[in-house]
């Protein structure tokens, strides 16, 4: 860090070395202990491995510790985006084609794993539960984002009616599209935003935006926004789902990460 | 960040170069070796995101105003390429392959690296003199007319005086500080203000920027204002002599007597 112009120091560099040997010394067992911090404190991500694993161990990190309990941004009645946009939806399936004209009422969400009493939900036992509703921004990982109002019923309460034990980690969700399933860890299911949604702008939740029902995490991109979400699993090995990554997402080369 | 150029001699030698004094080593000291791993560093990490930044802009070339924007909303400006989305409405009948995985992926890395490294490299700066020596005008140089001297002699094109090897002229100096104090903490500013749960635990911090669109706007035309300077250090670099500037920016002296 010297910035003597004249040059005249052997000692001067003797003493730069060391200071840089010393420097790299505690660099490499600053890191070690931050891994180790990082990781009992639960500030990996279930994707870290590989050459972008520090880039999203530190996204994630950085945001668990500035912005655990944090609330997402919500807006007025008149900052609603008129007309909501809708990105679309893959061709529904035959069996979804059945529910949908039977109005949804033999639409079933799953929740098994570690709970103390896994069962089934209809859409119509979920509303009976206390309803939230929040104007929260809708932003996509590619650039665009919309306004919108959502209700649903926060994903704690529901986790509170199943028991949730206390080993569990992740709560696993899985949409009736093939091959569409994510993951969150507790801190964002046990968030007081986080809803799964049956409706939108006082309205049912419509097909395109993912009805009956889909999860609703407004601190993260659009792509953990599941739609048709009919499972969810709370596990405390998200190693044991997919590939082990903690979303399909991963799998594509998106982060399961998506607070940014 | 801090990079080695240097064209145009202010009439009358006015600029003070004190790392010049008494430089009759045969090959005199210019840049501290943390300025040159910082700086190196910053260059990959300046290509990495300029790479994946417009990488990730083909997955919407659209830019708007405001908190919100879609395709099903008003434009501030298109860019005429075609799109890594099928939605996005173009004008050109193909879609590109989807790339953004990884360019986020990198994007991001690169960006706590180049913050991690800017830190480092301006917190050292303060601390060893670095910017008030090297960076904030020389004394005689602190005068509007000093300013247009060094701004006349560079739309001459004049080549800079051997003095100019050891120390940075006003203009140099002005531009620097311009990038490290408010082009590039801004384009972080803007950065972090597109993330939700940045904003969520800052709001204001997207709120003053008039919203989340504005955001990547801005970040967007900063990004194209930082590409500008590094193409235009890269080309006064050139007129000074790339490879004396280039080799005195990997070993860390100026050799004499070219």
């Amino acid at each position: 860090m010297s910035d003597s112009s004249t040059g005249n120091a052997t000692g001067n560099s003797r003493r730069k070395l060391i200071t840089g040997g010393l420097a790299a010394v505690a660099g490499v067992t600053g890191l070690g202990v931050a891994a180790r911090l990082a990781k009992r404190y639960g500030l990996v991500p279930p994707d870290a491995g590989g050459i972008y694993g520090p880039g999203e161990t530190l996204n994630y990190a950085t945001q668990r510790v500035l912005a655990r309990h944090s609330k997402a941004r919500e807006f007025s009645k008149s900052q609603i985006s008129k007309p909501p946009f809708a990105n679309e939806i893959a061709p529904p399936s035959d069996a979804f084609k059945k529910l949908q004209a039977g109005g949804f009422a033999d639409w079933r969400l799953t929740i098994d794993g570690l709970v103390d009493h896994p069962g089934t939900f209809s859409v119509a036992e979920l509303k009976k539960y206390p309803s939230r509703g929040h104007i929260t921004e809708l932003a996509c990982e590619e650039g665009w984002s919309y306004i919108a109002e959502w209700h649903g019923v926060p994903l704690a309460h529901v986790l509170d009616v199943v028991g949730v034990q206390p080993q569990a980690k992740y709560v696993v969700y899985v949409s009736m599209e093939p091959d569409t399933w994510d993951s969150i860890d507790m801190d964002e299911a046990r968030h007081p935003q986080t809803l799964l949604a049956y409706g939108m702008n006082d309205a049912e939740l419509p097909v395109v935006h993912g009805g009956p029902l889909r999860i609703r995490v407004p601190r993260q991109l659009g792509y953990k926004n599941v739609k048709f979400v009919n499972r969810l699993t709370v596990t405390d090995d998200i190693k044991k789902f997919g590939k082990g990554l903690g979303s399909v997402s991963p799998e594509y080369g998106y982060a399961w990460y998506a607070g940014v | 960040m801090g990079g080695s150029e240097s064209v145009g001699m202010p009439v009358g030698g006015s600029v003070a170069s004190a790392s010049a004094a008494g430089a009759d080593a045969r090959a005199a000291r210019r840049h501290s070796l943390l300025v040159r791993i910082t700086h190196w560093v910053s260059t990959l990490c300046f290509i990495a995101l300029l790479v994946t930044g417009a990488e990730i802009v083909l997955s919407h070339p659209r830019f708007y105003w405001g908190e919100t924007g879609n395709v099903g909303t008003p434009v501030l400006f298109k860019i005429p390429v075609p799109a890594s989305r099928h939605l996005v409405p173009t004008g050109y009948n193909y879609t590109l392959r989807d790339q953004n995985g990884w360019s986020r992926a990198l994007h991001f890395q690169a960006a706590w690296f180049v913050v991690l490294t800017g830190l480092l490299y301006v917190i050292s700066g303060v601390l060893s003199g670095y910017f008030r020596r090297e960076l904030l005008p020389a004394k005689g140089d602190r005068s509007l007319g000093a300013f247009f001297a060094t701004l006349k002699s560079h739309l001459r094109f004049a080549r800079p005086g051997p003095e100019e090897a050891h120390s940075y002229n006003l203009l140099q100096r002005l531009s620097y500080l311009f990038v490290i104090f408010v082009a590039f903490p801004l384009v972080v500013w803007t950065g972090l203000a597109m993330s939700p749960t940045w904003d969520a635990a800052f709001p204001a911090t997207v709120n003053l920027l008039g919203g989340r669109q504005s955001a990547r706007t801005i970040h967007f035309f900063d990004s194209v204002f930082l590409l500008l300077f590094v193409l235009v250090h890269v080309l006064m670099v050139w007129f000074a002599g790339f490879w004396s500037r280039t080799l005195a920016m990997i070993t860390g002296r100026v050799k004499e007597g070219k």
